[in-house]
């Protein structure tokens, strides 16, 4: 009996390379007379560029060229927004290199092409440029107010979303209780370890692009329909890729100008952005105000839900960035029943870099506004934040349940993760210690803070995408071929970046075709390679990528069965499939699947028709969204005299359906965990009133160390995916949707008794002692 | 241009430098030691993280003239006859690694906080690795890798 692969705790196959340094990283490329790039950006917020004169670069030592935008104006198209989701949506032209006016600190107004990096760098000192001010845009509030300056001569708004389900206005009449509270979602700049980098070469004719991508195929297309270079002359590459989080699911100002440059010049360009440059130029997250209110029975039963939100889109809508706030617009109403349930988004130009999807993308901003709010019902009817949950959830017999919103849930088990949650919390004693440290009015309080959270994962149906106006589909491709000499290579569609996908699609073969998890090999990243795919975000690899991988082997095992059928010499229907092989039914004649590959190589026997080789290729399109969910629960200490906030445990027990490697899940649940702690407790992107970011370091914009972080105890529930044959849900977005409120709940909770219902993220020790001595006051 | 001599993952290099050139540059984009990455610009992150001598040191914030007579062992020559060093085999046993950017880093730093104390406490390994971001794991993996990356090294001296 062999072991099932999926669901053991395999060691990555991909960690010798990374572990040794023999890595591929777009910036260790070289290539012979290779070419660096440098980009002169923009110090105003917001100005328009009355000179600009690159000839004093031109001529420096090293210098082989130098570029205004006015240079690229005949070839460089706009930067594509890709989803414009409300009807509504103004998508402003958006050069990659600004020519007349620009709109954001860091926004490229010209470039520099030379020997190395550093002389490069000298060559951008002795580029002039004359900035006309313009004012800066930089409040959404203010910004839709009469009279105030505009960011595009459209206007500053972007888009008015609405969405009415329900009979809202009778669900808030005479409602015996109404909470109403304005959330703050600050701008977080999402810092994948690897800095972005490009490398484009040319042989005169086609090109090949490497790029720290997550998404090398929409990136071809992309490239295609912005410069009008023709698709099938360009080569997407996206070798090593040191993280991403979304901030690389994007279509960058800089991989466009690469492309033209090497065009222009014939030559290999690279261009690799140092970390402040990211910070300024990365796209960013978050960004919302948040006005919700929620109308309740006096038993704590939801009536209903309206939410109202104002979304910073930046400057420009770049890839997906008006289509993200509206991933929300199905998620507020989370894993709760109510009556009605408004949701309204007006999305805001202001002269800041534009935001666009950060892990989770929009479901991270509603499971926040939400379950902040569920804990502000709790304490408006002295309930336990548990309680008032239990009594609004989707119970575990009424699944599958279509909710307010019109999703459709297919499994989940709330009661389930709660009840393991709280148990391995030891939630009642936390609750015991509370108690006793106010009654003694410590200075240290317990917070407890809850968070039931679920997400609308595995992106997605294409015809979804296609009923709300996306420009792509959402399902995935995978190819699987049997060697000659047996071994297994797998294409897969969907781009890693750290989640394991090798380890992980080697399991699904391993089990599908019954070969020895290290004769197989996974290969993706690269048009040429992986011809077809839509990469890697929204928690889809293997929920849509994995399938189609599945969906492959099944292929490749019909093909099996039919060719060893007619070597055996009997019906398909006499073999059993045991073990990676075919058995004549009742005796020991078999084929293994190395010997059937063989014989489809060589193709000296094939029945008729058949053709060559052991391989298949499938796609696969999901007909709904996974669901994951969980609860989530965090102890912190406050010292009150300091406004420190300490994590002192947090329990997390999620419900991602069928798991194929425990290792891999807990590791993605760790990193989400920590991300939406530092949201909670770390992070902001903050502008000054002229504009300029000041989070342009990392001494500057706090990413959490080991030393700010606690251990986080995991476990799960197990409510497979229906939408699936492998019954699985995705992890990947789940830890940062759900932890950030379970954070502020507890911190909120801490100082309950004190006056305090909010404090606005992140709680830093400044933030929560200026609001104790609010309470104080 | 000055001219330095460096030993690197155990071969001598004999190179000319702008003054002005960074260590970690001089080891990937000279020397063609692309193991060690760059992850800012700050010395934040510490990805670039090397022993210089023996002890860690950020690449990114030395001149490659200041390393002149100095032996140098990056990410690619921590470990011996071609197999690797207990602290990376201790990562991989814990998959304290994702992406893998911030790793060459993170396990030069692990190795020389064993220096000082080699039967670190959780709380002596988060703040020895400070100076080591990464944005994947979390840490909890990381903390467990260097617990175990040091009894194996505690294991491997004391056996005779």
């Amino acid at each position: 009996m062999t072991m099932q692969e999926v669901g053991q705790p395999r060691r990555r196959k991909e960690d010798p390379r990374l572990l040794t340094g023999r890595t591929q990283w777009t910036d260790n490329l070289a290539r012979p007379g290779l070419l660096h790039v440098m980009f002169l950006r923009s110090p105003m917020a917001h100005a328009r560029i009355s000179r600009i004169d690159v000839s004093g670069a031109r001529g420096l030592p090293g210098v082989v060229a130098a570029f205004s935008g006015r240079d690229f104006e005949a070839e460089q198209g706009s930067l594509p927004c890709a989803w414009p989701r409300s009807p509504d949506t103004i998508v402003p032209d958006h050069p990659p290199m600004a020519v007349s006016e620009v709109r954001y600190v860091g926004e490229a107004v010209a470039c520099v092409v030379a020997t190395d990096r550093y002389r490069a760098a000298d060559a951008l000192e002795a580029i002039e440029v004359d900035y006309e001010p313009l004012p800066a845009v930089l409040d959404m509030r203010q910004a839709l107010s009469d009279g105030s300056p505009s960011v595009h001569e459209s206007g500053n708004r972007a888009f008015t979303f609405r969405s009415t389900h329900g009979d809202i206005e009778a669900a808030f009449r005479d409602a015996p209780v109404v909470i109403d509270r304005t959330y703050v979602q600050q701008r977080l700049i999402p810092s994948a370890m690897e800095p972005r980098a490009v490398m484009c070469e040319t042989d005169g004719e086609s090109f090949t692009l490497y790029s720290s991508t997550q998404i090398p195929h929409i990136l071809k297309v992309m490239l295609a329909l912005v410069t009008g270079v023709p698709e099938h002359t360009i080569r997407v590459v996206a070798p090593d890729v040191g993280g991403g989080f979304g901030s690389k699911l994007q279509v960058t100002a800089e991989e466009v100008l690469c492309l033209l440059l090497a065009r222009k010049l014939g030559r290999a360009v690279k261009w690799t952005e140092s970390r402040s440059e990211g910070n300024l130029t990365v796209h960013h997250g978050r960004d919302q105000l948040q006005h919700i209110r929620l109308a309740a029975d006096s038993d704590g039963r939801i009536r209903g839900l309206q939410v109202e939100l104002l979304a910073d889109m930046g400057a420009y809508l770049v890839l997906l960035t008006p289509a993200v706030p509206l991933l929300g617009a199905q998620m507020f109403n989370a894993i709760y029943k109510m009556d009605a349930y408004e949701f309204a988004c007006t999305g805001v130009f202001t002269t800041k870099m534009p935001t666009d999807a950060y892990r989770g993308a929009g479901r991270p901003e509603a499971t926040y506004g939400i379950e902040r709010i569920m804990d502000e019902l709790a304490a408006e009817l002295r309930q336990d934040p548990l309680e008032v949950r239990r009594r609004n959830w989707i119970k575990q017999e009424e699944f599958p349940f279509t909710t307010i919103s019109g999703l459709t849930y297919d499994s989940g088990n709330y009661e389930a993760a709660t009840d393991r949650a709280t148990a391995m919390f030891g939630y009642d004693k936390l609750r015991a210690e509370q108690a006793d440290r106010r009654d003694r009015g410590d200075p240290v309080q317990l917070g407890i803070g809850v968070s039931t959270y679920t997400e609308m994962c595995g992106l997605g149906p294409s015809r979804w995408f296609g009923q709300n106006n996306a420009g792509a589909g959402g399902w995935e491709h995978a190819s699987v071929r049997v060697l000659a000499t047996g071994k297994v290579e797998v294409i897969t569609g969907s781009t890693p970046h750290g989640q394991g996908h090798v380890t992980a699609w080697s399991q699904i073969v391993a089990d599908a075709l019954g070969v020895p998890f290290d004769d197989i090999t996974v290969l993706y990243g690269d048009t040429a390679i992986s011809p077809k795919g839509l990469d890697t975000y929204g928690s889809r690899s293997l929920t849509i990528g994995g399938i189609a991988v599945l969906k492959a082997c099944d292929k490749v095992r019909d093909k099996a069965r039919k060719l060893a059928a007619h070597l055996l010499e009997c019906s398909p229907d006499d073999l059993e499939w045991e073990a990676g092989a075919f058995k004549v039914r009742g005796t020991e004649s078999q084929q293994t699947i190395q010997e059937l590959a063989l014989a489809a190589f060589t193709g000296h026997a094939l029945p008729d028709g058949a053709e060559p080789r052991l391989d298949s290729d499938a796609t696969f399109d999901p007909e709904n969204f996974s669901f994951p969910h969980g609860t989530h629960l965090c102890a912190v200490e406050v010292d009150t005299e300091t406004g420190w906030v300490k994590i002192r445990s947090y329990v997390a027990v999620d419900d991602i359906g069928k798991v194929v490697n425990p290792l891999i899940v807990d590791g993605q649940l760790h990193g989400g965990i920590a991300q939406g702690v530092a949201q909670a407790l770390f992070e902001e992107a903050v502008y000054d009133s002229e504009g300029n970011l000041l989070t342009t370091t990392m001494a500057d914009y706090l990413l959490p160390s080991a030393a700010d972080l606690p251990n986080f105890t995991l476990d799960r529930t197990e409510s497979p995916a229906t939408s699936n044959p492998l019954g699985v849900k995705g992890v990947g977005e789940a830890g940062t949707i759900a932890s950030t409120p379970a954070v502020v709940n507890a911190v909120v909770d801490a100082l309950r008794p004190r006056g305090i219902n909010d404090i606005q993220m992140p709680c830093t020790p400044e933030r929560v002692w200026r609001a104790l001595e609010g309470g104080r006051a | 241009m000055p001219r330095i001599t460096v030993t690197v993952d155990g071969i001598k290099y004999e190179e000319d430098v702008e003054p002005r050139l960074l260590l970690v540059h001089l080891l990937r984009e000279r020397l063609g030691k692309t193991g060690t990455p760059v992850g800012c610009d700050t010395s934040n992150c510490g990805a670039c993280t090397i022993m210089l001598d023996g002890k860690s040191a950020k690449s990114c914030s030395v001149l490659a003239v200041q390393a002149d007579g100095s032996d140098i062992v990056t990410i690619e020559g921590l470990g011996t006859n071609g197999s690797m060093h207990p602290m990376q085999r201790a990562f991989h046993e814990e998959h304290a690694l994702q992406c893998g950017y911030c790793t060459p880093g993170m396990v030069m730093a692990a190795v020389d906080l064993l220096r000082d104390d080699p039967e670190p406490s959780e709380e002596t390994i988060r703040h020895g690795l400070e100076g080591n971001l990464c944005r994947c794991t979390g840490y909890c993996n990381i903390v467990r890798a260097v617990r175990r990356g040091a009894q194996e090294m505690g294991q491997a001296v004391s056996t005779p």
